[in-house]
């Protein structure tokens, strides 16, 4: 299948560990050099280190030049794939185009060189920036105020969590409301910050259409409710209707409504979550606006609330008389800190820019074309023989669709994780597969507004020709990728507690070579 | 729609030109997309325009946002002499040009390891050097920052325990206390403070010893400490430690450990820390890069939070290759019951440090630290010279920061920083309000960007706002 004509083929480096490159003294970077006049009146400086915490042991890193070292990661780099790659569809991740101005201006050193600490005369252009732009942030969410630091999407919902805690607490209820209620259709990380904010996570069935049962949502709910975490557009890519309802059976009996803001991107300027009763709002910078996953991160998970909830948000908050923006730290009902300093500054800098770049109306166009794009990939992918849409397939979704690859995989033995390694030997990204976990073999898809039809087109090809494989010729796929820097890896091996290697020097140990 | 190129299309939006859309909508036998939204009830449907400036141009955009910006002072226009978990260090050229390969850049999670080979083996270079630098044999590809891992490392070691409290030195950063404790709250989980030698600032081990028991999950020191000096006891403390059964977790600075004995020589059993220092700029403090290591022990290793990439074969076994390892401790399998939430990290921070530290070498990380050190003794040599001022305040040899007390002058630590500043020069960060015990105390930082020059300018200036008015 190697080469097969016209088709995409990834670098292919045969690239060792960098602690098998280098010479002994070789060197990839020079300090500045300690002035004649430090060294004399500070003497020998190992001699200032008490002999007992004095490093012994030789530091075991590669030693390189500069060359080398370039060479090495920029090989490393070839080996990957990224949004300017190609069309990355993964569900509920929102890859879509990092533009390039918001690169650079986060790497000025007007941002990069600046200490949290500085006194806040020197800072008030970073100031003004985050101000404004938790501002717009409100706006579009509909909440009343932002809290900027949570450094992801999880931490965003950590902190969302703990101000369900802290807002129970005040009014005396939190032994008793330790309950946070999730549908089965969820993102994990959803029950996983309920229960690091100490609360059990209930889970409720979604009903025929996709959406939150309600008569199961009213059994679940009682005294011991704290709060629901809701995504919506679900992660079927289908809008919660019975928002309103699900609002007032949740405040009804006391709980908050959280709204996870993974699938944001489709509603921009056409709803929002305040507006429709959400409490605690957490955004994905690095999905909704624009800034890129950097493979897992630096991203940003700003918090928006209700009135009610501003009092609880960590410090310090920034605040405006008018003249002088200013770090306040005054305020007692605050739940504390969940980071250092004030959140991942250089990442919402470039939402920063993202939003003047595009305006109300741009933000608008972003979500309509989002879900044009998803429904018109729907459309396409629901003629394909061995793909089921589950859930009122005749019902628009949003930002992104879920298949169901269980009848190929009945008939023909290809399953989701054949078909998106299949994927990847057209130079295409995978969906997200085998989540939302209510579909069987499911292939979650999410194309993003940046991506032009003709990628669309290809990436329907790419499945047509697929799943047609799969029921011609299955080996081809079953054995897939093949293009790939490297073919099926074991996934395995790497987790077996006899074969796990975990670093260079585990490695090392495993194999007998003790240091 | 109405933007800035007075077109209708935008540049990140391709399928926004009008006849795309009609070519689309038309196969799909819609006429309108507003089709696409009608299950959104009408009364949550937006129908103003959000109150958001105009779309700008991308040049207006830059001029917008580096006028903005220039507004900043920063440690080039200045020397900067604070630090306090956000330290300013030189980020070499090379490491730049490689984290903004867009290869690396635009990727997301390796979730497909065989397309994303490249990023998969960079963080397995960077959990490698880490622990060889930490002297620990695990290490994850990254936590948010230094404060949020202690917070998940005590977390992890009253699950490995089912003991409730934690030690922590009364020297400690108060961001890094208060995170720790909203993090570990919700887990039942109570923190007690250790109290220092007044004279040296080490932890006190008569203390120690009176607050350790059989309830202690954890004890945690840092090293060098908060306020700049090295912790000397760490066998004594490790020792008491490990005979109550409880574990021992230490914060680090990475760029003392070219010079200073690993953590993992002490039998820490947990490490975290700051590597924001390695190859990241400090953008206003974030993002940062936090460390999180343990020893190679099946039962520490399982409850660890975060991604961690292993080593492993292509199914074949004809190649080596990368991917995410024990995924079955995060919350996309185990949900409520995962170690952590985390998912999305500081990956591509991580990827500067890798190739930070590949750049320096052990040599240079040696250099480093030699260099930060010398540095720093030689503003301690010339400040301690000026009467009435003290530093550092406690006798223990100091790496990085330390701590310049004015309780000698009549000035506060507010007033002389107002004054250095109005001479163009940061001082340090005040903590006379974080240990009123210290008086009138500020914690400089000095690393390898800061000159002799700088250093003595510091000195004269200081000289004259206190003694030459």
């Amino acid at each position: 299948m190697e080469g097969e004509n016209g088709m995409f083929k990834q670098a292919k480096w045969n690239e060792p560990l960098i602690f098998k490159l280098g010479r002994k003294g070789r060197k990839g970077h020079i300090l500045p050099k300690v002035e004649d006049e430090v060294k004399r009146a500070v003497g020998d400086v190992n001699a200032l280190i008490p002999e007992n915490m004095r490093r012994i042991s030789q530091l075991r890193l590669p030693e390189l030049s500069e060359v080398e070292v370039t060479r090495h990661f920029m090989r490393l780099s070839q080996m990957n794939y990224g949004v300017d790659s190609g069309l990355y569809p993964l569900g509920s991740c929102t890859m879509k185009y990092n533009p390039k101005i918001n690169e650079f201006l986060a790497n000025l050193p007007t941002i990069g060189m600046l200490h949290p600490y500085q006194n806040e005369s020197t800072v008030q252009g970073i100031l003004e920036i985050l101000y404004r732009l938790e501002r717009w942030l409100t706006e579009i969410t509909g909440t009343y105020e932002i809290c900027l630091q949570p450094a992801a999407g999880a931490h965003g919902e950590f902190l969302g969590t703990l101000l369900m805690r802290a807002y129970h607490k005040l009014n005396g209820e939190c032994k008793k409301r330790n309950e946070v209620i999730v549908p089965d259709s969820a993102h994990g990380t959803n029950p996983a910050s309920a229960a690091m904010a100490g609360f059990n996570a209930v889970v409720v069935p979604s009903d025929e259409n996709g959406c939150v049962d309600l008569e199961a949502l009213k059994a679940a709910v009682s005294e011991r409710t704290a709060g629901l975490m809701l995504t919506n557009p679900n992660t079927l890519g289908i809008f919660e209707e019975n928002i309103e309802e699900i609002a007032k059976i949740v405040h009804e009996t006391g709980g908050l409504l959280y709204y996870d803001g993974a699938n944001l991107n489709p509603i921009l300027g056409k709803a929002r979550p305040g507006d429709m009763g959400f409490d605690i709002v957490h955004i994905n910078i690095h999905k909704t606006f624009s800034t890129p996953h950097g493979g897992g991160g630096p991203g940003a998970g700003p918090v928006g609330v209700s009135e009610e909830l501003t009092k609880f948000l960590p410090v310090p908050r920034i605040v405006f008389d008018g003249e002088r923006y200013r770090l306040d730290y005054d305020r007692p009902y605050s739940i504390g800190k969940i980071r250092s300093f004030y959140g991942n500054v250089a990442v919402l800098l470039k939402a920063y820019a993202y939003i003047l770049s595009l305006g109300g109306e741009g933000l608008k166009e972003v979500a309509e074309v989002s879900v044009l794009n998803a429904n018109y990939l729907m459309k396409k992918l629901k003629e394909i023989e061995g793909l089921t849409l589950p859930y009122i397939s005749e019902k628009p979704r949003k930002h992104e669709c879920v298949f169901s690859a269980k009848p190929l995989k009945n008939e023909t033995g290809v399953s989701a994780l054949n078909i998106a390694k299949r994927l990847l030997d057209y130079g295409l990204h995978a969906p997200t597969i085998y989540f939302p976990l209510i579909v069987d073999e499911a292939l979650m898809i999410e194309p993003t507004e940046t991506f032009e039809k003709e990628e669309l087109d290809r990436f329907v090809e790419a499945m047509r020709k697929i799943c047609e494989e799969a029921y011609t010729n299955p080996e081809a796929i079953l054995q897939a990728p093949h293009n790939t820097s490297v073919s099926r890896l074991d996934e395995v091996k790497a987790s077996h507690p006899r074969t796990m290697a975990l670093s260079w020097r585990m490695y090392l140990k495993k194999n007998g070579q003790n240091l | 729609m109405v933007n800035p190129l007075g077109k209708h299309t935008h540049p990140y939006i391709p399928n926004s030109l009008p006849e795309i859309k009609r070519e689309m909508m038309r196969e799909m036998g819609i006429k309108s997309i507003n089709e696409l939204y009608a299950d959104i009830p009408e009364k949550y449907r937006l129908k103003k325009l959000l109150n958001l400036p105009d779309a700008l141009s991308e040049f207006e955009v830059k001029t917008h946002v580096e006028s903005l910006l220039s507004k900043n002072k920063t440690c080039s226009d200045m020397p900067v002499f604070l630090g306090a978990g956000c330290w300013p260090h030189y980020v070499p050229a090379a490491v730049k040009e490689i984290v903004q390969r867009s290869e690396l850049l635009t990727s997301y999670t390796p979730y497909q390891p065989e397309i994303s080979h490249g990023m998969l083996q960079a963080l397995f270079e960077y959990q490698s050097m880490i622990c060889e630098l930490t002297g620990m044999e695990v290490a994850n590809c990254s936590m948010y920052d230094w404060a949020s891992a202690l917070g998940e490392a005590a977390r992890m070691a009253s699950r490995l325990t089912r003991r409730s409290e934690i030690l922590i030195p009364k020297i400690i950063h108060p961001e890094r206390a208060a995170t720790l404790h909203v993090y570990d709250e919700p887990a039942g989980l109570s923190v007690k403070q250790i109290a220092y030698n007044s004279e040296t600032g080490q932890i006190s081990l008569e203390d120690l010893r009176s607050k350790i028991s059989d309830k202690t999950a954890a004890v945690y020191i840092e090293n060098p400490s908060y306020l700049g000096f090295i912790e000397t006891q760490v066998y004594e403390i490790s020792k008491e430690i490990h005979e109550h059964g409880a574990l021992f977790i230490v914060g680090v600075d990475p760029t003392s450990l070219g010079i200073l004995k690993p953590p993992g020589e002490y039998d820490a059993d947990i490490v975290v820390g700051e590597a924001q220092s390695l190859g990241n700029s400090m953008n206003f403090g974030g993002p940062l890069l936090g460390i999180f290591a343990c020893r190679d022990d099946l039962k520490l290793i399982r409850q660890m939070p975060g991604r961690i990439i292993g080593m492993t074969t292509t199914l074949d076994g004809s190649r080596q290759g990368f991917c995410m390892a024990l995924q079955t401790r995060e919350q996309h399998i185990r949900r409520e019951k995962a170690t952590s939430n985390i998912c999305s990290n500081e990956a591509l921070c991580a990827v500067a440090a890798a190739v930070y530290m590949s750049l320096l070498g052990p040599e240079g990380l040696r250099e480093l630290g030699e260099t930060i050190m010398y540095k720093a003794n030689y503003a301690i040599h010339l400040l301690s010279k000026i009467n009435g001022v003290k530093t550092p305040v406690f006798k223990s040899a100091h790496f990085k920061e330390f701590t310049v007390n004015f309780d000698g002058t009549d000035l506060s630590v507010k007033k002389v920083h107002e004054k250095l500043l109005q001479c163009g020069i940061h001082d340090g960060k005040d903590v006379s309000k974080e240990f009123p015990e210290l008086g009138k105390t500020a914690l400089y930082c000095v690393t390898e960007i800061h000159s002799e020059e700088d250093i003595e300018r510091l000195a004269a200036t200081l000289e004259e706002i206190l003694i030459g008015r």
